[in-house]
């Protein structure tokens, strides 16, 4: 799950880690008064949402009086920011962070994802903040230093010294900096986080260490331990179509293609994708129903991809184990009727009581195609949706 | 032989009076030597009691201990699932097979760490498990499309596995062992420790692996295979046309930071002589050329 930069930022102070001073606007006026109680001489105005490439976009000002506050904020409200990773069309601004001004000596970075290979924390520090780190690792990987932390101990005021002392950091900016470290490392531990980046850190003129920006990602699969956190969710920022699977119990992903896919299984899923592509289509989605495809499952799958006002055709590949092709097929004839489907549909069943699934869908008066293979399937759909 | 199980394999079900453990207990009892391998239940506060004859014991060490199990098989819910691993590493079990899906990622790092030094093998977290064709079937995955031969299957993908499985079986290749190393990002086996066990099972022919985008396992993987592998080995990775930054259903599979493509761990797998197809149908056929039977 994804937060704002404002949450962020409120999860790291109240843990013990500096962050500028600010305050979350929902509309103008919040963002004047903000600026007004926060005081000062200059402040920055940030676009909340949940793609990265803000600034670049044109989604952070800084100005230098509350009348400017008060511009930027208009001119942020309901602009479509966007960014690399929004999309062509960008993601609506609905609200702002106000934050003191900062007066910055240095720009760091530092990140901590969960490390696959080691099977442990991995902490990231570069001398290189403010820029992509993708492109820093790409071009100067030396220029990223990681340690890989212990878990039962947790990361040590020694271990967090060692790698800061690597960005060139020493005496008192050394030692804000381990402390920033420390409580950021727990900080992300305590909230089952994925993946925490401060980039920019900042060493400010008068030799504070503390957090300009703020990205956080928590692990889905231990939320429910976070209720704290769950509150923070901002539908806003999702897509309507995966909200609405994910409600139902889909796994649902839209893509750009014209093909829409229903598969059992994220894997399957993946590889029907693929197969698509490969036989000249493009899939429009991804969609894995899991273990169950109920009826009204199928049938809220098939509205879902149906509102898509692109979509050509759509095909159904399910190899059933514990679910039963008999079952799906009933489902699938059902779900066609309530939707009344209108877009050729190609069905591909196999496994468990294939051959009575498969008499199902040819006793049913459903104009559908039918194919035995993966292959014959993603022919045939691409075909139809070619038209 | 095979690898990992096999008709002499004791096991324990932990969280067998679940739904789902008595569901998929049922399936795994009536598959070949079911009946005699399927040795203990485990659930806290039912120990004494029986499912459908088999002794159910309040722990795992007592479970061991009566029965002399070996193998443990997982599918406590989400939140006790790490602890459940740690009872079965402590109590001793050799082989654990973790089934359930939507384990944190915290509590799975926390038990990966106290199982080094401790000589247990662990598969999974959200895997459909492990079967040996014709022996013992210890997972969810549908039995009957599966059958004995020579060929290995390690995949992180279940159904994506059961049409492998259902591909090879059509072409006349049975299986010796398949085995779901799951979807997570950490857990137990990973392809290159499975591709090692096939590499030295005197039963196993060729290895055919299913991979996905997210993480760098593959690639691991093309890298043991290039240095160690003396068999043929097929591959597929799913994902080719799968965007950056999203999730695909698995909890591991995703392109973060430009680093997971399907792309990249082609690569990595046809530099290590392995036969990659880009069509899943044809995942049998691939099969058959690494071995040069086309």
């Amino acid at each position: 799950m994804k937060v704002h930069e404002y949450q962020a930022k409120e999860i790291l102070r109240s843990r013990g880690v500096p962050v500028p001073r600010g305050q979350a606007c929902f509309n103008v006026d919040d963002a004047v008064n903000a600026a007004g109680a926060l005081g000062g001489e200059r402040w920055v105005v940030k676009a909340q949402i949940h793609a990265g490439g803000r600034g670049k976009g044109g989604g952070v000002k800084v100005v230098s009086s509350v009348e400017d506050v008060r511009k930027a904020a208009e001119d942020l409200f309901g602009l479509m920011l966007v960014t690399h990773q929004t999309g062509s069309q960008g993601q609506e601004v609905k609200r702002l962070l106000v934050e003191e001004g900062v007066g910055i000596a240095r720009e760091l970075y530092v990140g901590l994802v969960i490390d696959r290979a080691s099977q442990k924390v991995a902490v990231m520090a570069s001398s290189e903040g403010g820029t992509e780190i993708e492109e820093v690792a790409a071009q100067t990987p030396e220029k990223i230093h990681k340690l890989f932390v212990d878990p039962a101990r947790g990361l040590t005021a020694s271990e967090a010294e060692s790698l800061m002392s690597k960005l060139d950091l020493s005496g008192a900016q050394l030692a804000e900096s381990v402390g920033f470290l420390e409580a950021l490392y727990q900080a992300f531990w305590d909230t089952d986080a994925s993946l925490a980046e401060i980039n920019p850190l900042v060493v400010t003129s008068d030799n504070k260490v503390i957090a300009l920006d703020a990205k956080f990602n928590f692990d889905d699969n231990a939320l429910f331990r976070h209720p704290d956190i769950v509150a923070l969710r901002d539908t806003d920022e999702e897509d309507p179509a995966e909200l609405e699977a994910s409600a139902v119990g889909l796994n649902y992903i839209s893509l750009d293609g014209n093909i829409g896919c229903l598969v059992n299984g994220a894997g399957l899923a993946m590889a029907t994708m693929d197969i698509i592509q490969l036989y000249g289509g493009e899939p429009a989605n991804f969609l894995d129903v899991g273990g169950g495809a109920t009826t009204e499952q199928v049938t809220e799958a098939f509205k879902i991809m149906l509102r898509n006002p692109d979509l050509k055709a759509i095909l159904v590949n399910i190899f059933g184990g514990i679910m039963r092709c008999d079952v799906v097929a009933e489902g699938l004839v059902e779900a066609a009727k309530v939707v009344k489907l209108k877009i050729p549909l190609v069905v591909r069943l196999e496994g468990t009581n294939v051959e009575r699934g498969r008499e199902i869908l040819e006793a049913s008066d459903l104009d559908m195609l039918t194919a035995t293979t993966m292959a014959e399937a993603a022919e045939k759909v691409v075909a139809a949706a070619k038209g | 032989m095979a690898i990992l199980i096999d008709q002499n394999s004791r096991v324990i079900t932990q969280g067998i009076t679940g739904k789902t453990g008595q569901f998929h207990t049922r399936n795994c009892v009536a598959y070949e030597n079911g009946k005699s391998a399927f040795v203990a239940g485990v659930t806290p506060g039912k120990g004494g009691q029986d499912f459908e004859g088999i002794p159910i014991f309040d722990s795992v060490a007592e479970a061991k201990a009566q029965t002399n199990a070996n193998v443990s098989v997982i599918y406590v819910p989400p939140p006790f699932a790490a602890a459940a691993i740690d009872e079965a590493v402590d109590a001793g079990i050799e082989t654990i097979i973790c089934i359930t899906e939507g384990v944190p990622v915290k509590d799975m790092i926390l038990t990966r760490d106290r199982m080094r030094e401790k000589g247990a093998t662990l598969i999974g977290p959200n895997c459909p498990g492990v079967i040996t064709p014709g022996q013992i079937k210890i997972g969810i995955m549908p039995g009957y499309i599966h059958t004995p031969g020579r060929i290995g299957v390690v995949s992180r993908s279940g159904t994506l596995t059961y049409e492998v499985v259902d591909q090879l079986t059509k072409l006349g290749m049975g299986q010796s062992t398949c085995v779901g190393i799951g979807g997570d990002p950490v857990n137990g086996l990973k392809h290159k420790d499975v591709m090692a066990l096939f590499n030295n099972d005197p039963d196993t022919d060729a290895v055919v692996m299913c991979g996905e985008i997210g993480g760098s396992d593959e690639e691991e993987c093309a890298e043991w295979i290039s240095q160690h592998m003396k068999k043929p080995v097929a591959a597929f990775i799913a994902g080719v046309t799968a965007p950056p930054g999203k999730r695909m259903g698995h909890a591991g599979a995703i392109i973060a930071g430009g680093r997971g493509t399907a792309a990249d761990k082609i690569k990595a797998l046809e530099a290590a002589g392995v036969t990659v197809t880009a069509n899943p149908a044809e995942i049998g056929l691939a099969l058959r050329s690494s071995m040069g039977l086309d």
